[in-house]
């Protein structure tokens, strides 16, 4: 249960980023799973070069990830922008492609994993793993730092604006290209630390980015599009469903109840359960 | 009237090609080849259908291939049917889930559809990884003995090919049909708004369960075929999530919304990928090279081969649709 919650943390990040670009832009980013398993890939091999504490390597993550993201916005995103759902959808599609072909040539598909062990917390008869606790907190740090940016500073706020009304924020002087640029280079940053998270708990391949791609579009849809906040919350709930299942159906069965879950709720809700609330 | 189309009876002439090429030469490895593109057009047809006509992006295309795949494998392997009737079973079993599903999801506009056609994709397959019946993650086989009905091993795959190239051709001249309907111009007004057809009196929600269905008919049937042909199945084959993919790649590299288009990109890319998986230095690129293709098309040319050669000659639309 406990560990579910706290993998949840990392999922929610991973949601983050996926929402903020579809809120922002309106474009859904199909590169994410590619992108999360571009960062579990960058944890790797800094960690290979470097063995100091993986949680400090996020900060070259995070680098890295603007970066990435800055030259997949120029590259496919930014002529697409506006254009009919069809296009952004398969141009963020093809740069998918080419991620994942390049990485399937570089690294194979064989499984890779993280050799770096935090010690855990042992609390009366349970064990806590550090890794984990250490990925929770990292990803709630980064989460509430998101927060912070976007509602206290110049560009978050511009970011916001964009969001609510293209139109009208550019009326209001705010570049809503460059807003839009700095907005995908954070979410596909986002994409990468939560890749880079999880490959410090679970062994991973270049394709493993997918599986948390679909997680992301669950959780997004359960909290709604653009609430970052509300990701995290709903990440920690998926993260929550999946430790208080596995002890009673084969964890085989786990991706028929997410996805039932997430047609359902696309469905019933196409606003998102914390969607309506949010926005009287 | 359909017959009177210049493109009916080309379809027909390509569909006696198909057949008429590898049975001259006694050629199995062209006949191999000939059922992948036989299968991409199928799939990329179908595709052209929900995408092409009516605007809505499935992502999940290939879960009615792989579920007709399996109801026919079931069909003709446990329940011992004959091949023709358990492919039309298959068919039209999963047209009516395909119905429901419909219902329910197409409630949903644009990219919140698409993103449920992931979900339904994903769902089946996990529901099928774990479906006693059907053999769990390990899949089915195809006892010998099924070959016997029709004649042995090599006749049953001559008449499974023969009977392909009848589903692909059955799915241009449906595209075609379509295009030419009253229902294909009430697609097409739901393409390009929505809104504005139901106004004008289109039942929307009931021409989109419809089509919905209907892309899932014949591939389905394609399904089953193809998979008692090869003699097994397994959830990760009949549900490749990459193949579901490649099909709309095809799709946008011959045209979206053109029945000829479908079919050549279908074909172009099923050579294209066949040749670059068999050449030794760029099998491993064949995921970048078709990535960036793709980009290509969307940034460069939205309307594909088909949209370039409208342009190119504005008479050829009359010949081909």
């Amino acid at each position: 249960m406990i560990d579910g919650l706290l993998v949840g943390a990392v999922y929610g990040l991973a949601a983050m980023g996926l929402s903020l670009i579809w809120g922002v832009m309106d474009v859904i980013n199909l590169t994410h799973g590619a992108m999360i398993a571009l960062g579990m890939f960058c944890m790797y091999l800094l960690f290979a070069a470097t063995h100091i504490n993986a949680y400090v390597l996020l900060l070259p993550t995070i680098g890295a990830g603007l970066v990435i993201g800055l030259v997949v916005y120029w590259m496919a995103v930014h002529w697409v922008v506006g254009r009919s759902m069809l296009m952004s959808l398969l141009s963020t599609f093809a740069v998918n492609m080419m991620v994942i072909g390049i990485g399937t040539a570089v690294w194979s598909t064989s499984p890779y994993n993280v050799n770096f062990v935090l010690p855990g917390i042992t609390i009366g008869a349970y064990t806590f793993t550090g890794n984990h606790i250490a990925a929770a907190i990292s990803a709630v740090v980064i989460a509430l730092a998101l927060q912070f940016f976007l509602y206290r500073t110049r560009t978050g706020k511009a970011i916001r604006a964009v969001a609510d009304n293209r139109e009208a924020a550019e009326l209001m002087g705010i570049s809503s290209t460059a807003v839009l640029s700095i907005a995908f280079a954070i979410g596909i940053a986002l994409a990468g630390t939560s890749g880079a998270l999880v490959s410090t708990l679970f062994p991973f391949t270049i394709l493993s980015g997918s599986v948390y791609q679909l997680k992301s579009f669950v959780v997004t849809i359960l909290a709604g599009l653009g609430k970052p906040f509300g990701a995290l919350v709903a990440g920690v709930l998926l993260g929550l469903l999946e430790g208080a299942v596995t002890p009673f159906i084969a964890v085989s069965w786990i991706p028929l109840i997410e996805f039932g879950l997430f047609v359902g709720v696309l469905v019933a809700f196409p606003q998102g359960i914390f969607g309506k609330r949010a926005a009287t | 009237m359909i017959l009177r189309r210049p493109f009916f009876w080309i379809v027909l002439l390509i569909a006696a090609g198909f057949i008429y090429a590898p049975l001259r030469a006694n050629n199995v490895s062209l006949r191999e080849d000939l059922i992948l593109i036989a299968i991409a057009i199928i799939l990329a047809s179908n595709l052209n259908l929900m995408i092409g006509y009516t605007g809505y992006v499935n992502f999940g295309h290939i879960v009615f291939y792989g579920l007709g795949g399996y109801v026919g494998l079931y069909l003709t392997t446990v329940r011992s049917w004959n091949l023709v009737l358990s492919a039309l079973v298959a068919g039209l079993a999963v047209s009516l889930c395909a119905f429901l599903f419909g219902l329910a999801i197409l409630r949903l506009r644009g990219a919140y559809f698409a993103l449920a056609t992931i979900g339904i994709l994903q769902a089946v397959q996990a529901f099928v990884s774990n479906f006693d019946p059907w053999g769990r993650s390990t899949g089915m086989y195809l006892s010998f003995q099924s070959y016997q009905p029709l004649g042995g091993a090599r006749r049953a795959l001559w008449i499974t090919y023969f009977l392909i190239i009848a589903v692909m051709a059955l799915s241009m001249i449906l595209s075609l049909a379509i295009k030419n309907s009253k229902f294909g111009l009430g697609l097409f007004a739901i393409r390009e708004d929505e809104d504005a057809a139901v106004v004008l009196g289109v039942n929307a929600t009931v021409y989109k369960a419809i089509i919905y269905s209907v892309s899932a008919f014949l591939p389905a049937i394609a399904g089953a075929l193809m998979f008692y042909k090869n003699g097994m199945i397994d959830p990760s084959i009949a549900f490749e999530y990459m193949l579901s993919l490649e099909g709309i790649v095809m799709l946008m590299l011959g045209g979206q919304g053109s029945v000829i288009g479908a079919a050549l990109g279908g074909t172009l890319y099923e050579r294209l990928r066949s040749y670059l998986l068999t050449s030794p230095v760029l099998s491993n690129f064949h995921l970048v090279i078709a990535g960036g293709l793709l980009l290509l098309v969307v940034l460069f040319a939205p309307g594909g081969l088909t949209g370039w050669l409208y342009r190119l000659l504005p008479r050829a639309r009359k010949v081909i649709e």
